[in-house]
């Protein structure tokens, strides 16, 4: 598939005229993902795991191979490791509350990275107060990245559990997580990443990272809004109490007691988001008929260009590692002096679409010293056109504020 | 296009950029901070009163040139008037921007203000020209 066929998948790119640079915050979904969804409520809408009739049964069948399809995916061991959430925020809820509040006490330790988005760093917070364990954050150094001698300072005897990004959602920083993994098991620190940034642009294998817990969420891999995933060791959730509690999640229920379903329903209260799962399972296919390799490639060429075009403006900051190999495909900046809202406004008057403010990363940007940054993150629907184009409206905007920056 | 022309013009630059109502009050009465936790604006208000006329007013802080403009211009619009007229030109000026009916008389009254009438157009930066605005009606019982 060359670019122009894929842009063709996406309606939205071609129904709105718009350089959409905003993916890191949802991608736009290809006609696959739409077709499944409405195909699902032609076809076989009914509420999984709750009715004997022969529709009832296919949607649970369509639910439960999606969630094997998801295994694969990520090769995991067993479907049973994977539960559907809302998003990638509650399946870190479910871990700092059902993992977390019962594993940690006062005085161990709960180790973050500075990066982390807020969803991965608020719910710990909780777990802190309630616990007491200490909160103690891995740095970034003036390269944007963590030390080799930062996760050795930070990650020690006491550390019950490391939380971490895999990729920065605002300084596209890839964490080399499978070495920070092997770590903390060797200090006997549980490990959770935040597979959100990642996962649309490579492969994950969580065997082979050994994590413990990882999280995605859909919407931002071509997959609908609502939809995410928790995977988790089987020996780990198996030992953990349920989240959420109502229906579809028990085995008996008394007046007084009640015993729970075994994995993965017991982390699955109500009726799910299906067409959700149904989605997320048609944008798994897309990105494999693709391939990782292939959109890696497209990526590279475009983010590589991107950088190239956005260093030769003298007028802006670019808050990125030097180290390339490290680095995804989130660019943040700013030009000098002018806020990156105004930025995005004038931008979003030439159709490109740029997200601005703090990116749910108050801490990160703090520790920086900078209050917020336009960032433009890439997908492999973008091209080189979409750089010039944002390039020409950062000329613009530059421009129009230009004589009214303090020299 | 034309929106964005119009509000991002002479006036609402220098304010932005290089206002002379950005400092410090020797002696505030009220001093009170506006925050918009989604964009990471901040300001921080202080008033001086003189009985009920607001003698002189300053602010500090960070945003982006909308939210500093409207809040250097809202300086201006407002310092020597009482508490009831402050109020209710803070009304007209929100009801400006929300698109509310508003009458020509009452326009006026914004002075310098009424160059913001156009963000009424532009929705996501509403609530940056509105932050000193509701701080300040905040401020003033």
């Amino acid at each position: 598939m060359n670019i122009e066929e894929i842009k063709n998948d996406f309606p939205l790119l071609k129904n709105r005229n718009i350089t959409y640079l905003d993916s890191g915050a949802t991608t736009q979904k290809p006609n696959q993902v739409i077709d499944a969804v409405k195909s699902f409520y032609e076809n076989f809408n009914a509420n999984p795991h709750r009715g004997a009739y022969s529709l009832s049964m296919e949607a649970t069948e369509m639910y439960e191979n999606t969630r094997e399809k998801i295994a694969k995916f990520i090769n995991s061991r067993q479907a049973q490791e994977i539960i559907f959430t809302k998003n990638a925020s509650e399946a870190l809820n479910l871990i700092a509350y059902s993992y977390g509040m019962d594993n940690v006490k006062k005085d161990d330790k709960i180790v973050l990275s500075i990066m982390e988005h807020h969803s991965n760093l608020v719910p710990w917070q909780k777990v802190s107060k309630i616990t007491g364990a200490k909160l103690e954050y891995m740095y970034i150094n003036d390269n944007y990245e963590i030390s080799d001698e930062e996760i050795e300072k930070k990650i020690t005897d006491n550390t019950r559990i490391v939380a971490i990004t895999h990729v920065s959602n605002v300084l596209g920083t890839i964490n080399d997580v499978k070495k920070i993994i092997k770590y903390a098991h060797r200090k006997g620190a549980v490990v959770v990443v935040d597979a959100s940034q990642s996962i649309p642009h490579m492969k994950i294998d969580v065997q082979d990272l050994d994590c413990d817990f990882l999280v995605f969420s859909g919407h931002k891999m071509l997959a609908p809004l609502g939809i995410g995933v928790l995977y988790g060791k089987k020996e780990i959730l198996n030992k953990m109490t349920p989240f959420l509690m109502g229906g579809d999640m028990i085995e008996y229920v008394y007046e007084q007691e009640t015993t729970f379903a075994p994995l993965p329903n017991k982390f699955e209260a109500g009726t799910q988001n299906v067409e959700g799962v149904i989605g997320l399972g048609s944008a798994i296919d897309y990105i494999e008929k693709i391939g990782y390799d292939k959109i890696q490639e497209i990526e590279q060429e475009v983010v590589n260009y991107a950088i190239e075009e956005l260093k030769r403006l003298d007028f802006l900051e670019l808050y990125l590692t030097s180290n390339l190999q490290n680095h995804s495909s989130v660019i943040s900046f700013n030009i000098k002096g002018v806020h990156p809202h105004d930025v995005a406004s004038i931008l979003d008057s030439e159709g490109v679409c740029v997200r601005s403010g703090n990116h749910c990363a108050q801490p990160l940007l703090r520790y920086m010293g900078i209050d917020s940054t336009c960032r433009a993150s890439f997908y492999f629907y973008n091209n080189k056109e979409d750089v010039d184009k944002l390039i020409k409206a950062l000329n613009k905007a530059y421009k129009m504020f230009e004589r009214f920056l303090k020299k | 296009m034309n929106n964005l022309n119009s509000i991002y013009n002479e006036l609402i630059m220098e304010h932005s950029m290089n206002s002379y109502n950005k400092k410090k009050l020797e002696k505030a009465d009220l001093c009170d901070i506006g925050h918009n936790p989604n964009c990471g604006d901040e300001i921080t208000l202080e008033v001086k009163m003189n009985g009920n006329v607001i003698e002189d007013m300053a602010f500090s802080g960070h945003g982006c040139a909308i939210s500093q403009a409207s809040t250097s211009i809202m300086i201006d619009t407002l310092k020597g008037k009482t508490i009831e007229e402050a109020k209710e030109i803070i009304k007209t000026f929100i009801s400006m921007i929300k698109r509310e009916e508003v009458n020509e008389d009452d326009l006026e009254k914004l002075e310098d203000a009424i160059a913001f009438k156009n963000v009424s157009n532009m929705p996501a930066r509403v609530k940056c020209a509105l932050l000193a605005w509701h701080t300040l009606d905040d401020m003033l019982l």
